[in-house]
């Protein structure tokens, strides 16, 4: 019995073990087939390199870095508002009955596949933005067509993370500054909001996360240019996009190239998640 | 709001203005869009799209339907052991302060930031190449395994910490031992938080495309069997679409893929609604 006891204990322990082996697997198979291709092709080269050409061995990702970079922070730009003044409706104004419908609402939209979105955006997003911006400026595919579908995606994410951060404080702060004769917007942004900043932000972070690491979406609205971009009606190439598009027949140091890409988009999303966990820690040390 | 003699001031109004018409946007965007998709994709849900045999002309989507079932099953089967019983030894077996703990839920928020391109990535490097699976069911349904892993994990340990402390010691009072307990007592009484954490794996799964491509393959096909390529539903929507000839069944493929999301949805709130009656 007591033998029974101890075995499954260690059963029990290898088990949770396996998300050790797989970040360290994951690590390592990516690490070990990517870092190589940078040596060969030239760490500067590489990251620094304006012109994608594999047919001429030229691979440089700066274009996809500042792409990722461009089509990120169009998302925050427009996630991050629409989605604190929706969760501040949610947890302050929303009467009982509509929150009903509108919480599940927003769950749902965090739930719908990022194809069905890619593909929404390419039948309306894309069509919107070639009539409004005109046929000559703009093919529709563009950093502003793939930063506002992304700023959608990232919509439950931040909505979820604000409302609970809302919520967790402390009432009083609310009606103390209601008392003082503040109205209900001041004191919500002058008072609830700043004591729940870190929650907030963590959020956002996370939001950054999903917007940077957003690959399906991306590829079937944004163009996928691999050149430098000249303005926001323009077509661009990320990061994500850029594995997945040419992986299929890609060989030799071309294929190496597209894995170490993948190694750059992992390094970003190791900064992003290490900056979240800490600013979780701090939120809940205050 | 009393209506009192009450002095408007404009920055109130304007934020208030500003939030209502966020609020209003995110519901209009969402219900747009399932409008949209309904309403283009129910006129082309023919019949011949759900016959067993797929070809260039009827681009049939009920192998990839029967594909997605296949991989959604396998990986859970996967993937819910080993989460529920990583959560076990987190909650029930660990010490306080445990380094090693602190370790593993690193991990486990690590693997829950990666982009299922990365996954995606890492199959095709491993299972595909280094396991030598070739564009596969199986690895395909390695990699979504170790994707959704961290999901079971967190909400395992989440419903295993609920449970009241009374009903351990109760087990342990009447002389049972720890796994006993563990097997018998604290496990049964987490199932709808396991369940939930199971329903939102599947609909990760469900929805997965970039993780699929370079892993399980885009044949459209019936598979022989799990060593044979096949595409789920999403990854056959994404090819539709991209080859741009068959706008229509796209549409009619998403009405599949939002349909199955609702249902997911539904049942979920379903479950957290009788976990909250309790």
């Amino acid at each position: 019995m007591k033998r029974k006891e101890k075995v499954f204990e260690i059963i029990f322990l290898l088990v949770a073990c396996i998300s050790i082996v797989a970040v360290a697997m994951i690590c390592i198979f990516l690490f070990a087939n990517g870092i190589p291709a940078m040596g060969k092709i030239g760490l500067g080269k590489f990251l620094g390199g304006q012109v994608w050409k594999p047919g001429n061995d030229k691979y440089g990702i700066f274009p996809m870095i500042i792409g990722s970079l461009y089509i990120t922070g169009g998302a925050i730009a427009v996630g991050v508002p629409i989605g604190i003044f929706t969760a501040v409706f949610l947890a302050k104004y929303c009467p009982s009955g509509l929150y009903k419908i509108i919480k599940p609402a927003t769950e749902l939209l965090a739930g719908i596949p990022s194809v069905v979105y890619g593909f929404f955006g390419l039948m309306v997003i894309v069509p919107a933005v070639r009539m409004i911006f005109g046929t000559d400026n703009t093919d529709g595919m563009s950093i502003l067509t793939a930063s506002f579908l992304l700023g959608i995606m990232i919509l439950p994410t931040i909505i979820g993370v604000t409302e609970t951060s809302i919520r967790s404080v402390n009432n009083a702060y609310f009606e103390g500054a209601l008392a003082l004769g503040a109205t209900k917007e001041a004191s919500i942004f002058r008072c609830v909001i700043p004591a729940a900043k870190s929650g907030i932000l963590a959020g956002v972070v996370l939001g950054i996360g999903r917007a940077i690491g957003e690959t399906m979406a991306v590829v079937m609205i944004a163009g996928n240019q691999p050149r430098m971009p000249k303005g926001i009606l323009q077509g661009v190439r990320t990061l994500t996009t850029n594995v997945v598009l040419e992986m299929g027949y890609a060989t030799g140091l071309h294929r190496e190239a597209l894995i170490a890409t993948g190694v750059v988009l992992f390094v970003f999303i190791l900064i992003i998640n290490l900056a979240f966990s800490i600013i979780k820690g701090k939120g809940e040390k205050e | 709001m009393k209506k009192t003699k009450k002095k408007i001031y404009v920055g109130s109004l304007i934020l208030k203005i500003l939030i209502i018409l966020a609020a209003i946007f995110t519901v209009v965007m969402l219900g747009y869009l399932i409008v949209y998709i309904l309403g283009k994709g129910i006129p082309h849900l023919t019949p011949s799209l759900f016959s067993l045999h797929y070809d260039s002309d009827n681009v049939s989507m009920l192998p990839s339907i029967i594909n997605t079932l296949i991989m959604i099953g396998v990986a859970l089967l996967i993937a819910v052991p080993i989460g529920v019983f990583s959560a076990v030894y987190l909650t029930e077996y660990a010490k306080k302060g445990n380094k090693l703990v602190k370790v593993i839920r690193t991990t486990a928020e690590t693997l829950t930031g990666i982009p299922s391109i990365v996954y995606g990535l890492f199959g095709m490097l491993f299972f595909v190449t280094a396991c030598h699976m070739s564009y596969s069911l199986m690895a395909g349904i390695l990699t979504v395994a170790i994707m959704v892993l961290p999901t079971v994990l967190r909400t395992t340990e989440e419903a295993l910490l609920a449970v009241p402390d009374s009903f351990r010691e109760g087990s342990f009072g009447l002389g049972a031992g720890k796994l006993r307990t563990v097997f018998r007592i604290v496990l049964p009484s987490a199932i709808p938080g396991i369940l939930s954490g199971v329903i939102l794996s599947t609909g990760r799964i469900a929805g997965e495309t970039a993780a699929l491509i370079y892993t399980a393959g885009t044949m459209a096909t019936l598979p022989k069997n799990l060593l044979s390529s096949g595409r789920t539903l999403a990854v056959h929507m994404y090819v539709l679409s991209q080859e741009g000839l068959h706008t229509d069944q796209a549409f009619a493929t998403a009405v599949i893929l939002l349909v199955m999301v609702l249902l997911i949805n539904i049942l979920s709130s379903v479950i957290a609604k009788k976990m909250q009656r309790d």
